[in-house]
């Protein structure tokens, strides 16, 4: 029998068993998108609410056509922050959605532990996705379905995960993910970007790319925010790139078959080139196809839940 | 009913389905997860010795098409289908182990239909329990067995421990040591 999936708050919470669960379920949706009819019926009668307070045009739109392609009734809201006061605000709206039924709220805000604020005040599942510098469970889980299916395997790889960790929800989920999954993880960037305690992690830290490239099975390389460019974290562009981005003559210190990722957007000739970004060990854009399979596979295990336990 | 007995059986349904459909040449068999997969396997052999030719075989999993997912809980764990083929030049049979209410055979219907048109769409069921709750009848049949509603049927199959095929019917609530009347 299958474990019930409540919310999908975190990758902290979980243990193997469920990040396996999540990833052979999303085998079965990989497929589904793969068909003539990329649609199945079973959250037929289901709402699945996208509430999301931070702009963000992947995610939504991959949690959307997650949504659609279970058949169930897809529900977009975007609220820029500027526009609310949070919590109080942020209440308010959970209780307004409440009142509509539904069964699955995906939750993207610039606060950390939103996600499990509102999942406190309703009776939907919640996802997180995205919050704040905290976490982003899909993201890390298809990322894991990217690797497994190029690699065969989690368990032994080592994996790179450079830019600006510090400031990267991405890198902890993936960092919890991958260590519990018994890989190896390496996080490289500036010493003003890397955070402090990468040991309580369980990954080591690197200021040096080449060096952290050597032998990786994976490079992932993190967009740097045009927000933090001119800050005190790093001098300039140029120096950045010159020191920790991604290029030919970096990438060949990794395994020859190493693969390259990216969450997007990418910034090109920033963190990572153009030639390398489009190149033959890229998986960029198996990760985003990667990316419904693995929603499809939340939603799913989700919405069976939802409505069955009352409001904790 | 026992090992030789199953195989009686199969070896019929081979001949009716080579028989209803001019041959084999466009007959697909599609095995609905997991109990129908290994009896699909059987059903090419078979008409592998009747017709000389090998029909493709697919897998379809129905979990995605039940109509009781709102209701299940924790949810079913879905396996991957495997329709390696256009199915839509084909008299597709769907093969299960068990036929009971029926609701399992729709669920392989809308499944197959998602993949394509075939030219029509046939049921070969080793064990017509019957309870039917939808209007659903096979084409094929090992055996018709008349069970209590809440007795169960388990089939056994190519078993992990070596153990001989089987079809069996076990009292209600006596489980594996249950009675066996079929």
């Amino acid at each position: 029998m299958s474990h019930g999936f409540r919310h999908l708050l975190d990758i902290e919470s979980l243990d193997t068993r469920e990040i396996v669960q999540l990833l052979d379920t999303a085998e079965v949706f990989f497929d589904v998108s793969r068909r003539r009819i990329r649609k199945v019926p079973t959250l037929r009668g289901k709402t699945v609410i996208n509430l999301f307070y931070e702009a963000s045009t992947r995610t939504r739109t991959s949690f959307e056509l997650a949504g659609k392609r279970l058949s169930a009734d897809v529900v977009n809201i975007s609220v820029s922050t500027s526009s609310v006061t949070k919590g109080e605000t942020l209440l308010d709206t959970i209780k307004n959605l409440e009142a509509m039924h539904p069964d699955v709220i995906v939750v993207r805000h610039a606060s950390s532990g939103a996600p499990h604020y509102v999942s406190r005040h309703t009776r939907a599942g919640v996802v997180n996705a995205g919050d704040g510098t905290h976490e982003h469970p899909t993201q890390a889980l298809l990322d894991a379905f990217t690797m497994r299916r190029a690699k065969g395997r989690l368990a032994g790889l080592v994996v790179t995960i450079a830019g600006d960790i510090a400031h990267s929800r991405v890198a902890r989920s993936n960092a919890h993910l991958l260590t519990r999954m018994g890989a190896t993880v390496r996080f490289c960037g500036p010493r003003t970007m890397l955070p402090a305690g990468c040991e309580t992690l369980g990954v080591e830290a690197f200021d040096s790319l080449p060096r952290a490239v050597e032998g990786a099975d994976v490079v992932m390389m993190l967009r740097i925010q045009s927000e933090r460019l001119g800050e005190v974290l790093f001098p300039s562009t140029r120096e950045y790139s010159r020191q920790f981005g991604l290029n030919r003559r970096v990438l060949a210190m990794a395994k020859p078959d190493a693969i390259v990722m990216h969450p997007g957007p990418m910034n090109r000739g920033v963190e990572i080139d153009a030639e390398i970004a489009d190149g033959a060990q890229s998986a960029v854009l198996d990760q985003v196809e990667a990316g419904v399979a693995v929603r499809m596979a939340v939603l799913y295990l989700l919405a069976a839940e939802a409505g069955q336990s009352p409001l904790s | 009913m026992d090992a030789d007995e199953i195989t009686r059986a199969l070896r019929r349904m081979a001949g009716e389905i080579a028989e209803r459909n001019g041959g084999a040449a466009r007959v697909a068999l599609v095995g609905i997860r997991r109990g129908g997969v290994p009896l699909a396997y059987r059903l090419r052999v078979l008409l592998r010795e009747l017709e000389g030719r090998d029909v493709p075989v697919g897998t379809l999993d129905i979990n995605l098409y039940r109509d009781d997912t709102a209701t299940a809980n924790p949810s079913p764990v879905v396996g991957r289908s495997d329709l390696h083929f256009p199915i839509e030049d084909h008299d597709v049979v769907l093969v299960d182990d068990v036929l009971f209410t029926g609701r399992t055979i729709r669920a392989g219907i809308d499944a197959l239909l998602d993949y394509g048109r075939p030219s029509s769409v046939q049921l070969a069921v080793l064990v017509d329990r019957g309870h039917r709750e939808l209007p659903i009848q096979p084409d094929y049949v090992g055996r018709v067995v008349s069970t209590v509603r809440n007795e169960r049927v388990d089939v056994v199959l190519d078993a992990d421990d070596g153990s001989p095929d089987r079809a069996l019917v076990l009292e209600a609530a006596s489980g594996d040591s249950g009675e066996v009347r079929a």
